[in-house]
């Protein structure tokens, strides 16, 4: 599809209309062809999403020498599970622990690690949670859904350089002997940030 | 420099609203603008930080009135605009490691011009050293063309009430990864 060619039954909208001169532009200077952004389109609707993370999450639960691969040496741990493609430097994976509840932030911009959760939520790019989580998580994480007691630390890491972070969440009780597609699927994105905690859900999953 | 994109802390911003379901996209030129800027950035017609510094560019009102890529678009259009001068060879300078795991830094209090991954909150703000990474590139003359300057980035560990006062949390801390230049050593 060329950048000018539209199947809007009405007009553009401004903002379309923008875009589409800039890809115009774009395709016309040599920079870029459509098809190579049809391209990464097509790779974030359909391939680049938080199974990644959850698939890496559930082998972590079960595999314990995994597990020290993935929070010593992400990308290799990752490669293991077929995940060799990452935007950043680097990719560390926290552990969430009794003692200590980690959380994901970028107060400058919205750095996220793409590559492994796919596209960020918009609340996470949002001002109200990039201002708030770094001065008053317990609050953000309550209206969330998830109250973190007193006595354990919340630790906020504000991705401010070329490191990207995902949160490894404590294995649920009341899952034991569960396969790894199992334990993948109670795994969310919101956990994988640190906004939530794997549930394990009141009907048993088939 | 302290833009409206420097959001940590700062008030006034309400609850954070989640979005039921939400589409990988929200309209189709959305996609357009993500897939133009990864290419844009694999092809190095800029760098990241050029981006990023283009975003931070779009007056206070307007980036907050803005979505997420209405300002990747209106930064795209800025650079797309600006004379290439990606091409001249830049100067080069590589930084030894000035600390170590466990030292006591504190950050650098004062504002700058250009761009800055120091975010204001942290500014001039006693943590303790976590681990060392990179080197990388430093944000600060990257992002205007300036030269290129590899230092070490840290994970500098910080009490929330360092940052926020008798406010926060007791056992509560922010990790954030910050260069040394950002940084000098605390005799406390």
């Amino acid at each position: 599809m060329s950048a000018g060619d539209t199947h809007h039954p009405e007009p553009p909208s401004e903002i379309e209309a923008r875009a589409l001169a800039l890809e115009s532009l774009l395709v016309e200077r040599g920079l870029l062809t459509s098809e190579a952004v049809d391209e990464v389109i097509r790779a974030f609707e359909q391939d680049i999403g938080p199974m990644r993370g959850a698939r890496a999450v559930a082998r972590a639960w079960v595999d314990a020498a995994f597990k020290q691969r993935l929070l010593t040496d992400a990308k290799t741990a990752f490669g293991e599970i077929g995940i060799t493609e990452h935007q950043a430097e680097e990719l560390i994976v926290v552990e969430n622990t009794p003692a200590t509840h980690n959380v994901i932030v970028c107060t400058l911009c919205s750095c996220y690690p793409w590559m492994i959760l796919g596209l960020p939520p918009t609340w996470y790019k949002s001002a109200p949670y990039r201002s708030r989580v770094v001065i008053e998580p317990r609050s953000v994480l309550l209206e969330m859904g998830l109250e973190v007691p007193r006595e354990v630390e919340v630790r906020v890491w504000d991705s401010s350089a070329e490191i990207r972070y995902m949160v490894l969440p404590r294995r649920p009780a009341g899952t034991d002997g569960w396969s790894e597609e199992r334990l993948a699927s109670i795994v969310t994105r919101d956990c994988m940030v640190g906004v939530a905690v794997p549930v394990v859900p009141a009907v048993p999953v088939a | 420099m302290s833009g409206v994109h420097d959001m940590g802390g700062t008030p006034g911003h309400g609850p954070v609203v989640v979005e039921a379901a939400e589409p990988v996209y929200h309209a189709r030129w959305e996609g357009r603008v993500h897939g133009m800027m990864r290419r844009l950035l694999m092809r190095r017609v800029f760098n990241l930080d050029q981006f990023r510094r283009a975003v931070e560019l779009i007056p206070p009102a307007r980036y907050l009135a803005s979505t997420y890529y209405e300002r990747w678009l209106s930064a795209l259009e800025t650079l797309v605009r600006a004379p290439g001068r990606s091409a001249i060879p830049r100067a080069e300078h590589s930084a030894d490691a000035a600390f170590r795991v466990g030292d006591r830094v504190l950050t650098r209090a004062s504002e700058t011009v250009g761009h800055t991954r120091l975010p204001r909150y942290a500014r001039g703000k006693r943590g303790v050293i976590e681990s060392v990474h990179g080197p990388y590139r430093l944000p600060d003359t990257n992002a205007h063309l300036v030269s290129i300057d590899w230092e070490p980035v840290y994970t500098v560990a910080f009490e929330a009430r360092e940052l926020w006062g008798s406010q926060a949390a007791p056992r509560d801390s922010v990790r954030i990864d910050l260069w040394q230049s950002y940084l000098e050593r605390s005799r406390r």
